[in-house]
């Protein structure tokens, strides 16, 4: 929030009762951070707590126009906190207070029991006290009368300067109505003003007021005349003079004693400061408590401690504490990259010394090319290319959600179903749906379970746990196959385990895919399996006839022209998967090859019919490997380019 | 003596109050200590004979909080003015970084004033310190006595202040002055700080 531009120094009137106040007041705007911090000013209610750090605020930015000034009422400070809970930005409510140069705080009566509020201020005061900021608070009491408030807080308040501002004295409130007659271009008669200042406002507002009302009086009726005042302000004023001006009397007098005293001490005190302030060489100080600053984070400083023995402030000071500023900010940067590979290289040395910032950035560039991320999705496999039926309907569309929306929907999603049903194509197009879906930042793992073993087993002969355990957590889903394969093996599975939980608390997207349901897998602890169900278990079915249909047709897209009733025939059949599908589809296009003939009804009836249960896979694998071979595309003739196109391409 | 120190962030600036015996230096002492507040009042060594002359000397630590982020911390000594305890204000006068020389203002004690104040001189240079260099202050006290009995100022001023610093008047019995006398000396103190360079600061920094 703003400082209301109004609130200057030099309209606001000085008299006794504010004198100190207005003296701590300028001191700080001259040299915030630097004396009294925090200054603590209190006063009832109108006597111009808001307008004395307002000047504070504005005199400090028209002396330094680059700082950064946050004028807030302690309310407003309570509701930012609570919206920056809410919306889960605590940490850049934190950082966006702690850059201000100096925080104007009104109203800190309003602390009382306000638990958090008090634990967030404190942890506010001290990283701003810590690095020299100005703080100013107002309060309609002292720090020690606010009720119900930390203790440590408390001394927080009042470890800096209190002071307070009294009901202004009748010459202070002359000459505050004049400043606001001329302000607002009105005259009033002689004597009026005094006697306006003589009735008993303990406040400045009300003391405005009084005056607009007779403002708008003058108006009406014309000039008044002094002796009018007290009628027209009639009971506010007459009664209260009589009464309590008796009483007043003597307490202005007792301070007027001690004033001076304290006043002569204060007032050396200040001016001491106004000399430090212009004399110390900020510049040092600067350094100074930038190495203060930085030390007490843990970082070496002896490149700016060099820089402080010099004699005079070298020219680019600025420039070294900017780079310095940088350099940790690199090493910070490094370090968390460091650790995502391998957390036992966090916290190294080389990450504390802004000097060693080559060294440390070889040091994260060689750790970082020791690790190659886990494998991903194998890019063949594509969403698109995988038919849908109401086989495995259940399972696609899982998988869709979850593409959709990863880690929300079905987390994590697992997969059961037999051999050959498309399982890996399923977990294959999601990791690439994934990884598409990221842009390219996103990390996804995607491996067999017989692979994540194979690493684990080889992570424990070098003593690499950690960084075994750091790739899988980098990444941003993780995608297993053959999951099945990890019962009975229970080192694996307690390493799965706690990369289980640390993607799933971390709402990242797990998918597992296993030739049956977790509760099947054969020496699965209990802690994974009720882990694995907790998501959402699809299976995929062998291929119903929609789905051979669908498959067939694809297959046999040359085929199947020459003869109609073949599809039909075949989709007719049941198979188990569709790997054992495709396993006939070849058989009989290698057999019509070799007859030579087209493949028909017929061809396929013979083929299939009296072999049965045409299970038989490994023959038909051989003889497919060999045909391929004698399907080369340079040996079929009916391939070539027609002779005509050969002409034209050699005359080119 | 160092009077910035930034590697432990403090500012401490000793002040000797100079000056013929009589002349009021422990009295000027006497009246800061009595203004500063409760809180903050350190504690007054005043080695004192019994009939109240100083012996050896004061010292009034007056600690004046943080400023600008430096524990800053002044010291405030006076020395014996009776001339037989030259050892002590030697001893005194050892790393102070300005000097306060209280002239009594009765005419009878001119002598003594002058005196003093080329003892002064003479102390400095024994310890290596240019005098033109150290930073000094002239107060004049006892300007509230009769007008018959001391000097005015500018006739002081003349007999004394030869070295045109910045001289006040002043009753330190009563304040007039005192806090005067104290912010003219601390501000050529740390107005010398960056005019003399960074040398003593420099230094204490190791």
């Amino acid at each position: 929030m703003q400082v209301e531009a109004r609130s200057r120094f030099d309209n606001y009137v000085v008299g006794s009762a504010n004198r100190l106040a207005v003296a701590a007041a300028r001191a700080v705007a001259e040299s915030p951070g630097g004396v009294y911090n925090p200054l603590f000013v209190y006063g009832a209610s109108g006597l111009g707590k808001t307008h004395l750090i307002g000047a504070i605020g504005n005199e400090a930015v028209a002396r330094a126009p680059g700082l950064s000034v946050e004028y807030l009422a302690l309310e407003d400070f309570i509701e930012q906190i609570h919206a920056a809970v809410a919306v889960g930005e605590m940490e850049r409510f934190k950082q966006r207070y702690g850059r201000v140069d100096m925080l104007l705080l009104d109203d800190m009566q309003f602390l009382t029991g306000r638990r958090e509020t008090q634990s967030e201020l404190l942890r506010l005061l001290n990283a701003l006290q810590g690095s020299g900021r100005q703080i100013v608070m107002t309060s309609d009491r002292p720090p020690s009368e606010i009720s119900d408030v930390d203790e440590r807080l408390l001394s927080r308040l009042s470890g800096g300067l209190i002071v307070d501002i009294g009901v202004p004295d009748f010459e202070t409130k002359v000459a505050i109505l004049r400043g606001k007659a001329e302000e607002r271009k009105v005259s009033f008669a002689p004597g009026v003003i005094e006697e306006l200042s003589r009735l008993d406002f303990t406040s400045v507002r009300e003391l405005q007021g009084a005056m607009n009302r007779l403002v708008a009086q003058q108006s009406l009726d014309g000039t008044l005349t002094p002796a009018q005042v007290r009628a027209v302000l009639g009971a506010e004023g007459t009664p209260e003079p009589i009464d309590l001006e008796p009483e007043l009397e003597p307490e202005p007098e007792t301070v007027d004693v001690t004033a001076p005293a304290a006043d002569e001490f204060f007032s050396f005190v200040t001016n001491i400061a106004t000399a430090v302030a212009a004399q110390i060489e900020p510049w040092k100080v600067r350094v100074g408590e930038t190495v203060a600053y930085w030390a007490g984070e843990g970082y070496r400083t002896a490149a700016l401690e060099r820089l402080m023995s010099e004699p005079v402030a070298p020219a680019n000071y600025e420039a070294v504490l900017r780079g310095y500023g940088h350099a940790v900010e690199q090493l910070r940067q490094l370090e968390s990259k460091v650790t995502t590979v391998d957390p036992s290289l966090g916290g190294d040395e080389l990450f504390r010394d802004p000097e060693r910032l080559p060294e440390a950035a070889a040091f994260v560039e060689r750790a970082l090319t020791g690790a190659v991320p886990p494998q991903g999705p194998q890019a063949a496999f594509e969403r698109r290319a995988f038919q849908e039926s109401a086989s495995n309907q259940m399972a696609v569309r899982a998988a869709d959600a979850v593409v959709a929306e990863p880690g929300q929907r079905y987390n994590p999603l697992f997969i059961a179903g037999p051999s050959g049903t498309g399982k890996t194509h399923l977990l294959n197009a999601i990791g690439n749906e994934l990884a598409r879906r990221g842009g390219g930042t996103a990390r996804v793992a995607c491996v067999g379970a017989q692979l994540f073993i194979d690493e684990l087993i080889a992570a424990l002969q070098e003593g690499q746990i950690e960084r075994f355990r750091a790739r899988y957590r980098a990444a941003d889903a993780l995608l297993i196959d053959d999951v099945q394969f990890v019962g009975g093996k229970e080192r694996t599975q307690e390493e799965l385990f706690h990369v289980f939980n640390h993607f799933h608390t971390a709402g990242k997207q797990l998918v597992l895919v296993s030739d049956v349901p977790p509760k099947a897998i054969e020496g699965l602890e209990e802690r994974l399996r009720s882990r694995f169900e907790g998501g959402l278990v699809a299976e995929l079915e062998a291929p119903d006839r929609a789905l051979r249909e669908k498959l067939l047709a694809r297959y046999l897209a040359d085929a199947v022209a020459g003869d109609e009733a073949l599809l039909p025939y075949l989709a007719e059949r049941p198979v188990s998967s569709v790997r054992e599908l495709i396993g006939v589809v070849h058989r009989l296009q290698a057999l019509a090859e070799n007859k030579g003939e087209e493949l028909t009804l017929a061809l396929a009836r013979q083929e299939l019919e009296p072999a049965g249960a045409a299970v038989q896979a490994p023959p038909v694998t051989v003889r497919q490997a060999a045909d391929v071979f004698f399907l080369d595309d340079e040996k079929i003739v009916w391939e070539w380019p027609d002779v005509a196109g050969r002409l034209v391409e050699e005359l080119r | 003596m160092s009077l910035v120190n930034y590697a432990t962030r403090e500012i401490t600036c000793k002040i000797v109050y100079y000056g013929p015996g009589r002349s009021g230096k422990t009295s000027n002492l006497h009246y800061i200590y009595g203004q500063v507040p409760e809180d903050r009042k350190g504690k007054m060594v005043s080695l004192a004979t019994q009939t109240d002359r100083t012996l050896f000397f004061d010292f009034l630590p007056l600690d004046l909080g943080t400023i600008s982020g430096f524990t800053t911390k002044f010291q405030l000594y006076t020395v014996p003015g009776q001339v037989y305890y030259q050892t002590t204000r030697k001893l005194v006068l050892q790393g102070a970084d300005g000097v306060v020389f209280v002239a009594d203002s009765q005419a009878r004690q001119l002598d003594e004033n002058i005196e003093s104040f080329q003892d002064l001189h003479a102390n400095l240079s024994e310890q290596g310190i240019d005098p033109r260099v150290m930073p000094l202050v002239v107060q004049y006290n006892k300007q509230d006595l009769p007008k018959e009995l001391i000097l005015p100022t500018a006739e002081l001023s003349d007999a004394i202040n030869f070295r045109s610093v910045p001289e006040f008047s002043a009753d330190a019995l009563h304040g007039p002055g005192v806090f005067e006398t104290l912010r003219g000396i601390s501000e050529i103190v740390l107005r010398r700080l960056s005019a003399a360079g960074s040398t003593p600061a420099a230094a204490g920094s190791r």
